[in-house]
């Protein structure tokens, strides 16, 4: 199994934004084109993550205009909170649809999205933070404690089977410090799920790191593509130099 | 009377699907009137979903029945895409329901192992062609194409397999009977070797 390159885009109206943590966001530039850039390097997949559109509403006019310009597939989130919303998603051109909020206020929804989609097209989000040594789990862009501890809440999410679970580490986002080895093992221990883990990575060692000694076969990241010259195929070249097996 | 048609029944993303084939042939129609399938020259049934839910919204709408005399009297040539492969076989089993599909290809759909690797079977894997056949035209074989999916098709005879791939364990990824192909894997999401494959079958 090949591992898989995700580039996450977080995006408020048409600007791509990235921040720490999930605060101080920066615009690093316009949507279209960096999903331009994304398709001539050949990505393997993008999440794309709308991170105003929990307090506002889903645009689905701007998300049926840029997966026009995706030939590979996309996953998206951000506000998703009814069956409504996963269809019309779905219906505009996300191939899977991406939950995390709602889930927590409204667990029953990814229920009923998975009897009526099938589980290959729910993702669901989960963030957390580290406080006095335990993992809790946030929502609402990370603004609210559930005051859930991680595993449980894991335990929960599993028993529903959503087709995959993307965690992040809200502490090491956007740092470039890399992942959050600590936590990805023990998660990696208990836990048999498929996951997309997300949050600091720094370079490709960081990944050849936790797939050394973990199952996980999905990485994500976006500040490294922002901020520094690597590229989704530049990982990929260094991971096959390492031995590590990626589509090139 | 050159339209290709997509079938539209709330199968999921099927924009994409659209899309890529636009690049080739404008004249495409995505739609679930009946009228629709008398005028067309080839039929696309895209597919994310569930085998049943998929197969109920076909009756309902009368294209069941249609989709298999287009096909089997007519000749017109269909490509199913992942679940729209999945249900040309004749039974699928999945949550817990044996449903009749298609039948256009004898076989029936199952579940996948589930391990080592857990299901579903998300990513890029590669396709190897095991016959020689026109949808190959100009791509080599054991190319990665993007799967998702937790089912997988068993022909009852194995010369309907055209191409396998390897998740957990050996399962068909391009079936084929005559005029019927399906794809287990998403041509509309595999970049350049997925357009490929969608032009060769509206060469076809």
């Amino acid at each position: 199994m090949k591992i898989r390159i995700i580039p996450t885009v977080l995006f408020n109206k048409s600007n791509c934004v990235k921040g720490k943590q999930f605060k101080s966001w920066r615009v690093c530039g316009n949507i279209t084109q960096v999903i331009k850039l994304y398709s001539l390097r050949q990505v393997d997949e993008i999440i794309f993550i709308d991170i105003s559109a929990n307090k506002n509403s889903i645009n689905f006019r701007l998300i049926d205009e840029f997966a026009d310009e995706c030939f590979m597939p996309i996953t998206v989130g951000g506000g998703v909170k009814s069956l409504y919303d996963i269809e019309k998603l779905l219906k505009v051109g996300a191939d899977r649809v991406c939950l995390n909020s709602s889930f927590f206020y409204k667990p029953e929804i990814l229920d009923q999205a998975i009897k009526h989609f099938g589980s290959q097209c729910l993702v669901l989000s989960i963030d957390y933070k580290k406080i006095l040594d335990k993992n809790y789990v946030f929502v609402d862009c990370g603004e609210t404690n559930t005051k859930l501890d991680l595993e449980e809440y894991l335990k929960k999410a599993i028993d529903y089977n959503p087709g995959e679970i993307i965690l992040t580490s809200i502490e090491n986002d956007g740092m470039m410090n890399g992942y959050d080895h600590k936590t990805i093992y023990e998660v990696n221990e208990k836990f048999s799920q498929n996951f997309i883990i997300s949050g600091g990575m720094s370079c490709s060692k960081d990944i050849a790191k936790i797939h050394g000694k973990t199952k996980i076969k999905a990485y994500s990241m976006s500040s490294i593509f922002h901020y520094t010259e690597n590229t989704p195929l530049s990982i990929k070249e260094e991971l096959k130099e390492l031995g590590l097996e990626v589509r090139i | 009377m050159n339209k290709i048609l997509v079938i539209d029944y709330n199968a999921g993303n099927v924009d994409s699907v659209i899309k890529a084939v636009k690049i080739f042939n404008s004249n495409v129609i995505f739609s679930k009137n009946l009228a629709d399938l008398d005028n067309c020259s080839k039929i696309i049934l895209p597919g994310q979903g569930t085998y049943d839910v998929a197969i109920k919204e076909l009756k309902e709408n009368g294209l069941y029945e249609k989709i298999i005399y287009k096909t089997n009297k007519e000749n017109i040539p269909i490509l199913g895409i992942c679940l729209g492969m999945q249900i040309l076989s004749s039974f699928g089993y999945e949550n817990n329901l044996k449903t009749t599909g298609l039948n256009l290809i004898p076989g029936k759909v199952i579940k996948l192992k589930d391990n080592p690797s857990k299901l579903p079977h998300i990513g890029w894997t590669s396709v190897k062609f095991v016959k020689t056949d026109k949808i190959f035209k100009d791509i080599d074989s054991e190319k990665d194409f993007y799967f998702i999916h937790s089912y997988k098709y068993i022909a009852l005879d194995k010369k309907n397999t055209i191409a396998s791939s390897f998740y957990n364990e050996n399962f068909s990824s391009i079936v084929k009977y005559e005029n019927v192909y399906g794809v287990q894997f998403h041509p509309e999401k595999s970049l350049g070797n997925g357009l490929k494959l969608i032009e060769n079958f509206l060469n076809l």
